[in-house]
């Protein structure tokens, strides 16, 4: 299960996080999200020390979809040190993902 | 970067037909990858209730096509989500896949990257897309809440699109190149009764304007040029069977791949299972058999080769 994150929670857990943070843009009538839902628990189960991976449901936290311009979704946004590094839309897979967090 | 590894099988596409291939390839041990442009799941992931599969009298697409996905990849298939780009053989006889990010290598192709959405063909569609242009309203609908949205298209599917979408945004134009819809009924009734929407007949879309997002279109009408300023543009005009990917394969006039039953196109070593194989019913269960008997028709041919 990912954490699920709103602006309330989102500087202590995205902002503020020692280590990098994928933050995955969904929402629960996208079945391209719903997709790639089990592709990120396995990543972040399997990846724990190198990242964290937290679920954002635009229609919960919508203040978050404006202030990150999520036009699209699923939408994955790779933060670190509290700055956005990149971003991508669709599916991944956690080999990509993992040299994704890397750069 | 290319990667070495010379797979056994590339199956192009992670619908039903090629989740399949990957399960029976996999259970054959043979190594297999399957190679995938959007999300895996195919069409069906957007149907909310699926009843006719066998085992299956209530399902979700999405959630059928995750067990299927899970299966795949339990049985030993890798997935990459890539587009793929060109395919070629060397002179050794291996297949070059070619893919967005990297090269791939196999000594058997299975096409099943089933029918795709038609595009409008027109600049900056590219460009836009994911960023106002999408071809699912009830996937990106939602993000854009009390906007004014177009949708273009004639049939089922875009009255279907549109009529979804008054419930959500300020406006809804419904955009078709003919003076009538070819789709009928009450649901198009229904469109017509909202007060949000507006039905704009004759016209096609000449252009789409925008800095990093859309923010209007430019329409060709017999009275001239019109534009709309919208949020979002759906596109709905139909699905097309096309493979331009590779060379040299027999398709009937309509672009579907020409296969009998035992999957085998008229290039040695190249499969085809799925819609996209001609055949006279496309269901999920002619298309996981197709999946089946592709990868048993491609053990044959590396038996053969050997």
């Amino acid at each position: 299960m990912l954490a699920e994150v709103s602006s309330s929670d989102f500087e202590k857990e995205v902002l503020d996080a020692k280590l990098p943070v994928i933050v995955d843009f969904n929402a629960s009538w996208c079945p391209p999200c719903q997709m790639l839902r089990p592709i990120l628990e396995d990543f972040a189960a399997e990846h724990s020390d190198e990242c964290k991976i937290v679920s954002v449901d635009i229609d919960l936290a919508r203040d978050l979809a404006d202030q990150y311009e999520i036009s699209s979704i699923p939408c994955l946004v790779l933060m670190r040190n509290g700055e956005e590094i990149d971003r991508k839309l669709g599916l991944q897979s956690e080999r990509k993902l993992k040299k994704w967090i890397q750069r | 970067m290319d990667s070495k590894v010379t797979y056994d099988i590339i199956i192009v596409g992670a619908g039903i037909a090629g989740l399949t291939a990957g399960i029976y390839a996999g259970r054959a041990s043979k190594k297999t990858l399957i190679l995938e442009g959007s999300t895996y799941g195919g069409q069906i992931i957007n149907t909310p209730d699926v009843q006719n599969f066998p085992g299956e009298s209530h399902i979700s697409g999405a959630g059928l096509m995750s067990k299927v996905y899970a299966q795949a990849k339990d049985c030993g298939a890798e997935i990459e989500f890539e587009n793929v780009e060109k395919i070629q053989r060397g002179d050794d006889g291996i297949f070059v896949v070619h893919a967005s990010d990297e090269n791939y290598y196999a000594k058997t192709i299975i096409i099943a990257s089933g029918t795709r959405n038609r595009k409008m063909n027109i600049e900056r569609e590219d460009d836009f897309m994911g960023h106002g242009v999408s071809f699912c309203a009830t996937c990106d609908g939602s993000l854009y809440r009390n906007a004014a949205v177009a949708v273009y298209g004639g049939g089922n599917s875009s009255i279907s699109e549109a009529s979804y979408l008054t419930s959500i945004a300020k406006k809804v134009y419904l955009i078709h190149r003919r003076d009538e819809l070819r789709a009928s009924g009450t649901a198009v009734e229904d469109f017509m009764a909202c007060q949000n929407s507006e039905l704009i007949l004759n016209s096609t879309i000449a252009e789409l304007k925008g800095s990093d997002k859309l923010e209007s279109i430019v329409l060709n009408t017999p009275h001239g040029k019109r534009e709309l300023q919208v949020a979002a543009l759906f596109i709905a005009i139909g699905r097309e069977a096309s493979i331009d990917y590779i060379d040299g394969l027999d398709k009937d006039p309509d672009g579907y791949v020409i296969a009998g039953e035992d999957c085998q196109t008229n290039i040695p070593g190249v499969f085809v299972a799925g819609d996209i194989r001609t055949k006279n019913v496309r269901q999920l269960v002619t298309a996981a058999s197709d999946g089946a008997i592709a990868v048993n028709s491609a053990l044959a041919y590396m038996r053969s080769a050997d």
